[in-house]
């Protein structure tokens, strides 16, 4: 073997380690959060409230909760997003406008999200009176995942291929009609995954929800959108730092990150069969 | 009819696809128009008063000097260009030492008849009492504290914002100790980030490569209490062995944990940008001769450089606005950092852990929310640089 060979095979060798190292980073952090967390699951974890100072007990008012916070921000987020996108891709020419709106799109989603906790707690609480108030985080993050939703819609209709436009036109029908009937459809699956990315996202935000919606401790479950929740990751962070007995509150602890990995794990392989799914049917 | 229903649902998209760019401004208005106001409000507590005799030349004095007088480093009325006189103290959290509770009343009902004979008795005290116990007709006057300056601000080196009488609001120790964990993290994860992007780009069969991605991305997705929670219980534990501290929650395992959520950042753009090197420039190179890693390191990586600055640039971003992890590991000490093996607390930090205890309106609240002007002129500055960056190479 020549020196230049040898080089070669040495350098893409530590490349290939490092990437390995990076593979096995995130498999101790799985591995260790589901090796502690998975003991912690029983159904009367799933299904009770916190009992004893959060060291006993289950976590079922922040699951509730935060499965209010996903409907809540989608409800919100996904049409306004899907519109957005859909107009961004099917009816904006190229040009400053258009660059604008997508600069804008891309600033949004790198506010950090204690920003969007500020402005949510500036605009939405108080401003608005709505209060800490499920109303209040689900906006909050409806605004947090938007981008996220529209640039996944705008990729997945960029994806459709123009012959099916210019057929749909061909036969008589308006732009409107061929988006509604012919392009949505087909870009829909791959929309959805914009919507499963989110929930992965909406269920693990914390820093936004700190000061808009997120209760320390209330073990009864909401009545209105006014009302505060517990949430899975204010829940984690609560039991970590300030508990009243964090030694004892460990398993419980270990039980909730164990659930959030679990929620994210399951929303990004979804996304991704989703995907393939789509790309080689696509693509047949 | 047909039309005008039409032309109302195109109007529905085009007002949805407005609802970013409007974001962005109110983001704007709101937190500049609250941060802002920290500028015009004394730094004085809330409710309470300084007052002179009335005989006394001084009728201002600035924020730090009170501090220093306070702590007993300014003894003199001179140093605050007054009479050279030494300062006389009352401050209401020694009321004891001055009056008896029959003489205030249990309820502080008598501290104004009182306070209004002590200021006019002492012709060298400075008094510092509740506001609603300022006698009516007072006989001394009262001390107007200056509101803080920009400057002050961005270079005051404490951050003490509920420090009595007066707040001191210096986001230095903040600032530097929010660059110098994300330096640290952006130098952690620097060589892992190439390195998996070259691998997944330019070495690794298509095969790995689709199972590469996926894990790249699900670390993405992990949430940041979940990466706190991993870094407090594994990373800070672990530090605290190594180096023989008393405390693990130090910098450097803010640094650790945020390298990690830089990483997938790092990676995905950087990948892209290495993607996008036309092949036609590797067969050239290839054709002359050249090694797949000369190709790699003299062809593909410099005409890549500018995407790959990007993903650091955007990691750098990540770093800088990420809040809970950072919160939960690096011991929140709002000190001057002068080592990786120091507590330190960061911009996003101080407003988390802060804001739920500052009152509404006060200039603690307001303070906050000049962090978070800073935080959101920083990464936006990061994002925008980014994207031009970006466009520039996909129009060549």
């Amino acid at each position: 073997m020549n020196k230049k060979a040898l080089i070669q095979q040495i350098i893409f060798w530590t490349f290939r380690i490092m990437s390995i190292m990076v593979v096995i980073l995130l498999f101790a952090i799985l591995y260790f959060i589901t090796i502690r967390g998975a003991q912690a699951i029983s159904w009367d974890f799933l299904t009770k409230s916190p009992e004893e100072g959060m060291v006993k007990g289950g976590i079922f008012p922040a699951i509730i909760g935060t499965l209010y916070l996903i409907a809540g921000s989608l409800i919100f987020a996904f049409p306004i997003g899907v519109f957005s996108g859909i107009y961004l891709n099917e009816y904006l020419k190229d040009g400053k406008l258009k660059s604008f709106i997508q600069l804008m799109t891309n600033n949004l989603a790198g506010v950090p999200s204690i920003v969007f906790g500020l402005f949510g707690m500036a605009l939405f609480v108080n401003r608005l009176h709505f209060g800490d108030s499920i109303l209040a985080g689900s906006l909050t993050l409806g605004l947090l995942v938007l981008p996220i939703i529209i640039r996944t819609t705008e990729e997945s209709l960029k994806s459709v291929d123009d012959s099916y436009r210019l057929a749909s036109y061909a036969m008589g029908a308006t732009k409107l009609y061929t988006i509604k009937k012919v392009i949505l459809p087909l870009a829909f699956p791959n929309v959805i995954t914009g919507i499963i990315l989110s929930i992965g996202r909406v269920s693990g935000e914390t820093a936004a929800i700190l000061f808009t919606v997120a209760a320390y401790f209330l073990p009864k479950l909401p009545h209105s959108i006014f009302d505060q929740v517990m949430a899975l990751p204010y829940h984690l962070y609560v039991l970590t730092t300030s508990g009243t007995n964090i030694e004892a509150s460990r398993p419980v602890a270990y039980g909730t990150a164990f659930v959030l990995v679990f929620i994210v794990l399951v929303t990004n392989v979804i996304a991704n069969l989703i995907r393939n799914y789509f790309n080689k049917k696509y693509k047949a | 009819m047909k039309k005008i229903i039409e032309k109302i649902q195109v109007g529905i998209l085009a007002g949805s696809s407005l609802v970013t760019s409007l974001t962005v401004l109110l983001i704007i208005v709101f937190l500049f128009k609250e941060g802002i106001g920290m500028f015009n409000k004394s730094q004085l507590e809330e409710g309470y008063v300084l007052t002179v005799n009335a005989s006394n030349p001084v009728s201002e004095i600035d924020a730090t000097s009170i501090k220093n007088v306070f702590d007993q480093n300014i003894t003199n009325w001179k140093q605050l260009g007054g009479k050279d006189e030494e300062i006389n103290l009352f401050s209401i959290d020694d009321l004891s030492n001055f009056y008896s509770d029959e003489q205030v009343g249990s309820d502080l009902e008598y501290l104004d008849t009182c306070m209004n004979d002590y200021v006019k008795n002492h012709e060298n005290t400075l008094a510092y009492f509740p506001r609603k116990n300022l006698p009516k007709n007072f006989h001394g006057k009262e001390i107007q504290v200056g509101s803080i300056s920009v400057y002050n601000f961005v270079k005051g080196k404490d951050w003490l914002p509920s420090a009595r009488p007066v707040a001191q609001m210096g986001v230095l120790p903040l600032l530097l100790g929010t660059l110098w964990v994300s330096l640290g993290a952006i130098l952690l994860a620097l060589p892992f980030g190439l390195a998996c992007a070259i691998y997944m780009a330019e070495i690794a069969h298509p095969r790995v490569r689709k199972i590469l991605k996926p894990i790249i991305e699900l670390l993405a997705g992990i949430p940041s209490v979940v990466y706190g929670f991993f870094g407090l219980i594994v990373i800070v534990p672990l530090i605290q062995k190594l180096f023989h501290l008393d405390v693990g929650e130090t910098a450097l395992a803010g640094s650790i944990v945020l390298g990690i959520m830089a990483l997938p950042t790092i990676v995905s753009i950087a990948e892209d940008a290495i993607r996008n090197v036309p092949n036609t420039m590797r067969e050239a190179s290839l054709a002359m001769g050249a090694s797949q890693w000369q190709t790699i390191h003299k062809v593909v990586l410099p005409y890549a450089k500018s995407g790959i600055l990007a993903g650091i640039v955007l990691g750098i971003g990540r770093a800088v606005g990420e809040t809970m992890a950072v919160l939960m590991v690096t011991g929140n000490a709002a000190n001057i950092p002068h080592s990786y093996l120091q507590p330190v607390r960061t911009i996003p930090a101080t407003i988390a852990a802060e804001l739920g205890e500052a009152s509404y309106g006060g200039l603690h609240f307001k303070a906050l929310f000049a962090l978070g002007c800073i935080l959101f002129l920083f990464t936006m500055i990061l994002n925008i640089y980014v994207q031009l960056v970006l466009k520039k190479k996909r129009v060549k």
